[in-house]
Order: C-alpha cells, then sequence, then structure tokens
C-alpha cells in the first residue's frame, strides 16, 4: 500500500470513529437500538469466522452457543425470586460484570464440550451434526423453565460496572451536551468498546503462530497434523473460542434487548449468522464486521422504511413484508456471492485496480504492495 | 404391548417416508458431492403443490404433477446455481451453504405464501385406520409405505440394471474416469438432482398426510429432520439411507407414543430426537452406519 493510499485509510478510520463516538447525541433511538443489534451481531460473527472461515469448520449451531452466553448471563445476574412464586425463573444473585464473565466461561465450556465431537468428525460430517445442536438448544430452552422461563423468556439484569448503571437510572439523568444518555447510548459505548476488543484479539488470533496453525488445519488436516499440528486439539480450541465469542455476544444481546425468548436463537438465527460470515467474505474479520451490520440491520430498516420503498409493504399489511423481503435479499446475496464473488465483500473492496496479468505486468511499485 | 406394536409399525411406515426422502438427498450427495439443503423447501414445494392441486385433479394426479414440476424445479436449481460452482471446483461447504442460500430463498417464498393457513393434503384415505392383527394402522401410511417399497426396489433395480444407473455407479465412483469413458457429468447430476426432487415431492406429500395435519408455514424447517435420516446412514450409503429413515421414523413415533413416560424430559422431544440420534450414531461412527470412511494417503 502506497503512503497516501494508507494515510487515507488512515484518517477515514479515525472519521469513522469520531462518527460512531458522536452518533448518540443526533440519533433517534430506533438507529441506536438497530446499532446494538448490529454490534452483538458483529462479535458473534466475528467468533464464527474463526471458526469456519479461518479454521475451516462448518458449524450451523452458532446461535445456541449465543443462547447459552445470553441465558447464562440473565441466570447468573438475576435475582431469586420471591419466596413463594414459582411462575418466574430462578437467578444466582451474581453481580452483572462477574455475571457476563461466568457466561462467556459457560459457553467456552460448552463449545469445549462438543469438542470430542468436533474432534472426531470431519467436513461435512461436523456442520451436520452441529446443526442437531440448534435444535437440542431449543428444546431446553423451552422446556428447562426454572433457568430459561420457558416460552416467555426472561428479563435481563442491566450491566452495571462500579456504581455506573447501563440503563435509564443510576446516575439518574445524565445529560452529556444537552442529550439525555439512557439506556440505548450507554449500551452504545459499551458495544463499541467490545467490538473493538473483539476485533483486536481475533486479528492478533489470526496473524499469530495459533492462527497459522488454524489455517493450515482448514487447508489440510494431514499437511497441519505433518507440521506438528494437533489437529484435534486445534479444533476443540477453535470451537471453544468461538463459542466465547458467541457467549459474549449473547450477553451485549441480551442487555440490548432487555427480555430473551427462546425464538431469538433457532435454526434461521444460526444461518443468518452463517449468512453474514459469507457475505463478508470467509476468514475476514472486518468482513464478518460488515456482513453482521447488513445482515441484522437490512430487516430493520427494511421495516422502518417500508411506507416508502417500493414492492414492500407496512408489516401486517398485504403483500411482500419487510422482513421476507430482507430474507429474499440476503438469501440471494449469499447465492450470487458465492457464484461470483468467492471472497465476499472483503474481496470486492480489497480487489486491485488492475489484476495482474501477463500480457500487461504491473509497475514495480505497485507489485511489492 | 399393542401400544408398543402399533407405535412400531406406525414407526416403521412412517421409516418409510423418511427413506424416501433421504435417499434423495444422498443421490443428490453421490451424483454431484452436493449437501443439499434446498432439499427441505423442494419437499415443501411438492407438499404445498399437492395441497394446492388435489381439488383439481385428485390426489394421485396431483402426486404426479407436483413430483413431475419438483423434479424440473430441482433440476434447474442444480443447473442454474450449483453448476457455476461445481465447475470452479467450490469445496463442499461453500457448496452445501449455496444451498442454504437457496433454501432461504425458496422457503421465504413458500411459507409466505402459506401464510397462517393450514393446507391438507388431501390423501383420499382421510384419517381412516386399518386393523391388523389387533394393531391400527392409519391407510395413508400402508398406502405410503407400500409406495415407498415400490419405489425403492424400483431404484434398486434402475441402479443395478439400466445404463442410467452404470452412469450414476460410475460417476460416483470417479468422476475423472466416467467423464473419460463418455458419460455426461452435467446430465447425472441434473438427473440425480430431479430424481431427488421427485422423490421429495411424493415424500412430502405422505410428510404432510395423516397422522399429519397438512402444510403450514413450518413445514420447511420440520423437513429437515430428514437431514438426519440421511446423515447417519452414511451420507454416500443409499441403503444406508433407508435404514437411518427407519431408524429416525421408529425413535420420532416412539418418542412421541410414550410421551408420557418420558415426560421428565420436556414437551415435543419428538421434534428433536432424529438430532440427538444423529449426534450418538456420529460420535460413535464418525461417517455415519454405512457410510465410507474416508482414508487418506499421504
Amino acid at each position: 500500500m502506497s503512503d497516501r493510499r494508507r494515510l487515507a485509510t488512515r484518517v477515514a478510520l479515525v472519521a469513522l470513529i469520531v462518527f460512531l463516538l458522536w452518533l448518540p447525541e443526533y440519533a433517534e433511538a430506533f438507529w441506536l437500538q438497530t446499532g446494538l443489534f448490529a454490534m452483538s451481531a458483529a462479535i458473534a460473527a466475528i467468533g464464527l469466522t474463526l471458526l469456519v472461515g479461518v479454521t475451516g469448520q462448518l458449524s450451523l449451531a452458532h446461535a445456541f452457543f449465543v443462547a447459552i452466553g445470553a441465558y447464562g448471563y440473565c441466570y447468573l445476574a438475576g435475582q431469586e425470586p420471591p419466596a413463594g412464586v414459582t411462575s418466574l425463573p430462578g437467578g444466582a444473585g451474581l453481580p452483572p460484570v462477574l455475571a457476563a464473565i461466568g457466561a462467556v466461561v459457560v459457553a467456552g465450556l460448552a463449545g469445549a464440550a462438543f469438542s470430542p465431537i468436533a474432534g472426531r468428525l470431519r467436513g461435512i460430517y461436523l456442520g451436520l451434526a452441529s446443526l442437531g445442536l440448534v435444535f437440542i438448544g431449543q428444546h431446553i430452552l423451552f422446556n428447562a423453565k426454572g433457568i430459561t422461563g420457558g416460552f416467555n423468556g426472561r428479563d435481563a439484569q442491566p450491566m452495571s460496572l462500579l456504581g455506573f448503571s447501563f440503563s435509564d437510572r443510576d446516575p439518574d439523568n445524565l445529560i452529556v451536551f444537552g442529550v439525555p444518555y439512557g439506556q440505548l447510548e450507554r449500551l452504545w459505548y459499551l458495544g463499541l468498546l467490545l467490538v473493538a476488543v473483539a476485533w483486536w484479539y481475533a486479528r492478533g488470533v489470526v496473524h499469530s503462530r495459533p492462527g497459522r496453525a488454524m489455517s493450515t488445519v482448514r487447508d489440510s488436516e494431514i499437511a497441519a497434523a505433518v507440521m506438528g499440528v494437533n489437529v484435534p486439539v486445534y479444533k476443540g480450541a477453535a470451537f471453544t473460542l468461538s463459542s466465547m465469542y458467541a457467549g459474549l455476544a449473547g450477553v451485549f444481546l441480551a442487555l440490548a434487548f432487555g427480555r430473551i425468548v427462546p425464538d431469538s436463537f433457532g435454526f434461521l438465527v444460526s444461518i443468518d449468522y452463517l449468512v453474514m460470515i459469507v457475505l463478508g467474505g470467509l476468514g475476514s474479520i472486518g468482513g464478518a464486521v460488515i456482513g453482521a451490520l447488513v445482515v441484522s440491520a437490512l430487516p430493520q430498516i427494511l421495516n422502518h422504511y417500508a411506507g416508502s420503498l417500493p414492492l414492500v409493504v407496512e408489516p401486517g399489511g398485504e403483500g411482500l413484508q419487510p422482513s421476507d423481503a430482507a430474507r429474499f435479499l440476503y438469501g440471494a446475496a449469499v447465492v450470487a456471492v458465492l457464484i461470483f464473488a468467492p471472497q465476499g465483500l472483503n474481496g470486492i473492496v480489497r480487489r486491485p485496480r488492475r489484476p495482474p496479468s501477463p500480457a500487461q505486468p504491473l509497475p514495480a511499485k505497485e507489485r511489492t504492495a | 404391548m399393542t401400544q408398543f406394536f402399533e407405535l412400531l409399525v406406525s414407526g416403521l411406515s412412517l421409516g418409510c417416508i423418511y427413506a424416501l426422502i433421504a435417499m434423495g438427498f444422498v443421490i443428490v450427495f453421490k451424483a454431484t458431492n452436493v449437501v443439499n439443503f434446498a432439499h427441505a423447501s423442494v419437499l415443501m414445494l411438492g407438499a404445498y403443490l399437492v395441497a394446492r392441486l388435489h381439488d383439481g385433479m385428485g390426489f394421485v394426479g396431483a402426486v404426479l404433477a407436483s413430483a413431475a414440476l419438483c423434479a424440473v424445479a430441482a433440476a434447474l436449481l442444480d443447473v442454474i446455481f450449483v453448476r457455476p460452482l461445481r465447475r470452479r471446483r467450490g469445496s463442499v461447504d461453500a457448496l452445501a451453504i449455496l444451498t442454504i442460500g437457496l433454501n432461504i430463498v425458496l422457503g421465504t417464498e413458500l411459507s409466505r405464501r402459506v401464510g397462517t393457513d393450514l393446507l391438507p393434503s388431501g390423501a383420499p384415505w382421510g384419517s381412516n385406520v386399518t386393523h391388523i392383527l389387533g394393531i391400527a394402522v392409519p391407510q395413508t401410511r400402508i398406502a405410503a409405505g407400500a409406495i415407498a417399497i415400490v419405489l425403492m426396489a424400483a431404484f434398486w433395480a434402475a441402479f443395478t440394471y439400466t445404463d442410467w444407473g452404470v452412469a450414476m455407479r460410475s460417476t460416483a465412483a470417479d468422476p475423472q474416469t466416467a467423464a473419460l469413458m463418455g458419460i455426461r457429468l452435467s446430465r447425472v447430476a441434473a438427473g440425480a438432482w430431479a430424481l431427488a426432487g421427485a422423490l421429495a415431492a411424493i415424500g412430502g406429500a405422505f410428510f404432510t398426510s395423516f397422522p399429519a395435519s397438512g402444510v403450514n408455514n413450518a413445514t420447511g424447517l420440520l423437513a429437515l429432520t430428514a437431514i438426519p435420516a440421511a446423515v447417519l446412514g452414511g451420507l454416500d450409503s443409499t441403503a444406508g439411507a433407508v435404514v437411518g429413515g427407519l431408524v429416525i421414523g421408529v425413535a420420532t413415533t416412539f418418542a412421541a407414543g410414550y410421551q408420557d413416560e418420558i415426560s421428565f424430559l420436556g414437551r415435543g422431544l419428538s421434534e428433536v430426537i432424529p438430532f440427538i440420534v444423529l449426534l450418538f450414531v456420529l460420535l460413535w461412527r464418525p461417517s455415519g452406519l454405512f457410510g465410507t470412511r474416508e482414508l487418506t494417503r499421504v
């Protein structure tokens, strides 16, 4: 990359960060809410791309691990219901920060518990086995009422850190530059921080020695084993790490929703996560974030502007529903990406302006890029 | 004891339906190396067409028409969408994800059309029950079992004796050599998809008939339970698909029939039991019961 392009990238990055930090000053609640969902999806998608894109282990079970994070947090942070009330799910009453850490650890343990299967199964059989986890997970969510609240779901305790609560209270009436900062605005910054950390850590993993081992497992298990990579251990570790990402995404999703129900973690949601990383370009961290943004925000935005868009009708009306329209769009996008641009959005953005061809060699300056 | 045998017979007949669906899945995988998630929505398309057409042309006519339409639809999916990626040697995972994309589009359209309705399949046997040796068996299931057995026998014969079967088997065994011997791989592939589509349509018609109540917008999701049937027998084994189908059919029926006895495992276990069985079988035999074990030579 030339110096000028590097400078331009830096300036764009700084501008993006400033824009994101400043956004709660202007954006309506709808945009903030959409943003929070997208952040949760981004964390989950980064985890999934480490597993599917980098290590090459197809998983359809990601929503299951997100659910463990979300419900784990709600249970660990939740209060025991008052004596005599049996209709409410129980709770461990831990401080929210500990509960969040605990939920991520529990999700990681669940991923590790799946590693005997992950280590034994190869290729597509692993993806098909993981399909089972989502359905079994749904069954548990509906039936373990003492922990999950069953069909009706359960409330999430707001996060609080050193006395500062990420809700509308404590401190009450927090006003920044004349704008009241409630739950959404406060969670916005927490979300940005979590996504940034998730991104930074994933980049570290990919560019490190374990990351290279993971890529080798993807490209050829035999070559990896010959080079001294312990393939079953790495597969299990990749599952554990990606489940911990999913767990963190689940915790944040619970905070953003305020209430979680089993339907948010079904098979279709698992497929959505897969769609995100395929659209973004398998194995690309930035691509996963962009894919998460597109897939999670598209239905919301179509919903919001249903009145002024052609073809789409208001939710509940006669005709093409916004949620269906969004599914059509990204289902078709997956097919198009796989057929025309296997590197995903990431590949389209990074495509060299002049593709190298033997007839027209590139100038030396660009060849070293 | 009567209940046990009733459930067993009912489970085996449901298993025949699963076996038909799973066979299509396996045939596609053998011929084209594609794990076809779109199979679920092709099945739903078949069931939907039967439910819509049976008023005009009777149940049998509707099933035949639906099988023909689904065969064309599945072959088109292969030719238009899957073949370009296969040509570029897309990995098995990439091909599977491609069919997931197709499944999203087709499944969304079908669920949208069905909406909140419940469309009966219109099987002429209704909810009639025949007693055989004191065991009550729904007549639709007898018909389903008979048709499934006839179809399976026909395909076994076609696989073993016809040129088409030889082409299919040699393609599955060694695509390069088959191509060199003059077998058109693209034609074999489209044929396999068409066959799978027809099987899915027939399976779908019975899958949504009595004791099931009809096509609703969750049929596409329920059709995914046929995937464990195909996988646990081994993805590349047609015999395995039959065994897997029977196992899943019996397991599902027993879980539903004895749900009071196993209520401590939660309600609605019969919908997830295929996946539980699948996990245990794969843990025991990672390539399914009859699947080819991958041997690698360096």
